[in-house]
């Protein structure tokens, strides 16, 4: 292994970044100095190895979870298992679909343990898990589409709300998506949880059969996908007003069951710049132009 | 770059081991990670920045970085290192900052490189072809695998131009013609052969710093000049030792009994009749149809070009040097009782001369400008006023360069630039399916006119920081590359 995992603050000083293989992780805590510096300690301490952790469980981790029995060791691959479980049973998914948000969720836990602070988060490439002490909020950023201009929100999740994770999945991350959505964003209990019901809501968001969706074998863009030959979508075309709406409500009617049985606190679903919300506690629907440079966590 | 972790597995796909996760990663494709790709059966790293002495773009000695590896100060001074933009990765439109926003201090002065991936609906690329073969008729529609790409523009000295991309090709058409278009441009802006059919002409095979193949020829030289500007390059090394010579030009073929250095030199007329169309004396115009022939021309039997010798001026045995203006071609000719011209070996004099012109004649290239306009988008991420920006360029406060090479800024509104393609790092260039090109633009001024402007104050980060984050790679040498 020649590899080392990256640990340094970014150079405002403030935030840790974490890097390892895959693995991208920002941690801001807000507190008292020595409270901060002794977050960001063990944080740093949780974060190395836990990649060699989980990879230990690779092969485990990538096929489709079964709702009842876990057989994984980890204590981030039985966080993952545990948020995709409610899902297992009605159709194909794997603990991969949560990895993100429990190991942001693993970091923030390890930080808490050690460092009594006001507020904190982890971000794992967009899917974050939240501290917020008395008074507290937390702003995020929503964009539909990097590449175009699309509306920007911003998400309030103040520390009376029961949410402490927001995940965002669509065709445009780094994870293939069944569905068709530039992006769906979830507040959730947890990260992980966020994470998994994000996934599940993105591949509901689509037209089967379309012609002017492209859709490919996953594992032949990435021989090693945990999606293996089930095609995922490569491009959409132009769609009517009506084919959107149509995609839209298919994700948003599978975003209503998960809020009715409180898998989820609400939700955002994005695609060529219609969108629908769900449970829209905390969504300020103003477009924010002033947002742009503060809030965004990767900028 | 760390070629050094890769270990074979299979024919084409490699397994990484960089991190544990151990991808199996397809040619063209990246892990997990985005961090690391397969480029040919070998792993590389894609994300870091590209970091090179400015020395490069000015045609100095490269230094490679060493990821993860101290940096070997004694090569080179921290103020000459170079930040480019490849990489930095970008958003459209950039209404947040600039990906990275680097300080240095250049001669004591704190200075600011706004990095930014740009990416550019609005551009295309100019193509020089040095040849006089006939490519095709001006404004004729240009197709890369059958979709209008661009047009056969006006010619310039000893080259044809084309221009291709610009926004109607790049969206005004259908969803294939942008995406071909923008494959096309991408190619050719980042030094790869691209096969270019233009309508009622040629096809021809363009890269970067490489000589043009027309119709499956290669294209070896430039032409030294017109026929008329070659007769006058050499006639005095012909008088004496040929009675005639013809110089082959599409444009003006030139004539040396006739021509104004001829008569300079007492050269006696010979009773050669041209066909074509003389402008003024030993000079002629459309002495055939333009093709792949002689200098350009669509002959390949010169005496095609001439009528009847006058018997009052021309003789048995005169003799007669036939070339094209680049020396490629060449027959040496006596007429015979009847006065018409025979074929005969050409005395090694002669040779001499006809090696001559080949020797003047300049190696034909393929050169690529890549011209874009930074929009008002690509400037917000820049400055939170973005017209400032355009001033302080046109103030020459602000330096733009695209991949750390120099660019000729045209005047007038916005921020459009030409740069030479080869003088780019490999892999410069890049896409968004908007269909839209991804080029580096770098904007360098100083650290105090960079708060003027409305800069994003808060994102400068110091050059040490990128050094100490790994995000430094060796420079690969592309083609144009001049070291």
């Amino acid at each position: 292994m020649n590899r080392t995992p990256q640990i340094a603050l970014l150079p405002d000083g403030q935030r840790l970044h974490l890097q390892d293989g895959p693995i991208d992780l920002i941690v801001g805590a807000k507190g008292r100095v020595a409270e901060v510096r002794a977050a960001y300690d063990a944080a740093a301490r949780r974060f190395t190895g836990l990649l060699d952790e989980l990879c230990a469980e690779l092969t485990e981790l990538r096929k489709a979870a079964e709702p009842a029995r876990c057989a994984l060791k980890g204590a981030v691959a039985r966080r993952m298992h545990a948020a995709v479980a409610p899902f297992a049973g009605g159709c194909f998914i794997t603990p991969m679909a949560a990895v993100a948000g429990a190991v942001a969720e693993e970091i923030l836990g390890a930080v808490l343990k050690e460092a009594s602070l006001d507020r904190a988060y982890v971000n794992n490439g967009g899917d974050i898990a939240l501290h917020l002490g008395r008074g507290e909020r937390f702003t995020v950023g929503l964009m539909d589409r990097p590449d175009r201009l699309g509306v920007m929100r911003t998400m309030i999740v103040e520390a009376d709300d029961p949410s402490r994770g927001v995940a965002t999945s669509g065709r445009h991350g780094r994870s293939f998506s069944l569905g068709i959505a530039d992006s769906v964003t979830v507040l959730a209990k947890t990260a992980s949880q966020a994470d998994a019901a994000a996934t599940i809501i993105a591949n509901a968001v689509d037209l089967p059969q379309h012609p002017a969706i492209t859709r490919c074998p996953a594992n032949e863009v990435q021989p090693d996908s945990d999606l293996g030959c089930r095609l995922v979508t490569r491009d959409v075309g132009e769609l009517s007003g009506v084919e959107i709406e149509r995609a839209l409500d298919a994700g948003a009617s599978r975003a209503r069951q998960l809020l009715a049985v409180g898998l989820i606190d609400g939700a955002v679903l994005c695609l060529q710049g219609k969108t629908v919300m769900v449970g829209t506690r905390g969504l300020d629907t103003r477009a924010s132009p002033a947002f742009h440079a503060r809030t965004l966590e990767h900028a | 770059m760390s070629t050094e972790t890769t270990s074979a597995a299979g024919a084409d796909k490699i397994r990484c081991d960089a991190c544990p996760v151990m991808c199996y990663i397809k040619p063209g494709a990246a892990g997990a990670c985005d961090r690391y790709a397969n480029h040919d059966g070998k792993l590389v790293r894609v994300d870091p920045h590209i970091v090179l002495e400015r020395t490069v773009s000015q045609g100095g000695r490269l230094v490679p970085f060493q990821a993860g590896g101290d940096w070997d100060g004694k090569i080179v001074h921290q103020p000459d290192i170079f930040v480019t933009a490849i990489g930095a990765g970008t958003t459209y439109p950039d209404y947040k900052p600039a990906p990275f926003i680097v300080s240095s201090e250049i001669d004591g002065i704190d200075m600011v490189t706004v990095v930014t991936e740009g990416i550019f609906s609005y551009c295309g690329v100019k193509v020089k072809i040095d040849t006089d073969r006939y490519l095709g008729p001006e404004t004729a529609t240009v197709r890369a695998q059958g979709e209008a790409v661009g047009h056969v523009t006006t010619s310039e000295y000893g080259s044809q131009m084309l221009s291709l991309g610009g926004v109607h090709h790049l969206t005004g058409g259908s969803k294939k013609e942008g995406r071909v278009t923008c494959d096309t441009l991408m190619d050719l802006s980042n030094c790869k052969p691209v096969e270019l059919t233009i309508d009622g002409g040629a096809a021809v095979v363009v890269q970067a710093g490489r000589p043009p193949i027309v119709n499956g020829v290669t294209e070896e030289r430039m032409r030294v000049g017109c026929g008329s500007a070659t007769i006058g390059m050499f006639a005095k090394q012909w008088h004496g030792k040929v009675d005639e010579v013809v110089v082959v030009d599409d444009h003006i073929t030139g004539v040396l009994s006739e021509h104004q250095a001829g008569k300079l030199l007492d050269i006696a007329d010979t009773g050669i009749k041209m066909k074509g169309r003389r402008s003024t004396p030993g000079r002629y115009f459309q002495v055939a149809e333009p093709g792949t022939g002689w200098g350009g021309t669509n002959i390949s039997d010169p005496l095609s070009i001439l009528g009847p010798f006058n018997a009052k001026e021309a003789r048995p045995g005169l003799t007669m040097l036939m070339v094209s203006t680049t020396g490629e071609h060449a027959v040496y000719y006596e007429l015979d009782e009847a006065l018409r011209p025979v074929e005969k070996e050409m005395p090694p004099e002669l040779k001499f001369s006809v090696e001559r012109i080949q020797e003047n004649c300049e190696p034909a290239l393929c050169t690529v400008l890549f011209m874009g306009g930074a929009g008002g988008s690509l400037r917000a991420g820049v400055t939170d006023n973005p017209v400032r920006l355009t001033r302080s360029v046109k103030d020459a406060l602000t330096r733009v360069t695209s991949g750390g090479a120099p660019v000729y800024v045209w005047p007038g509104g916005g921020i459009t630039f030409m740069v030479d393609v080869t003088q780019m790092p490999v892999g410069a260039f890049g896409y968004v399916p908007t269909p839209a090109l991804v080029a580096p633009i770098e904007f360098t001024l100083r650290l105090s006119d960079y708060e003027a402007l409305g800069g994003y104050m808060d994102y400068v980060r110091p050059l040490a920081s990128l050094r100490d984050s790994a995000e430094i790679r060796p420079m690969r040498l592309g083609p144009g590359w001049r070291v």
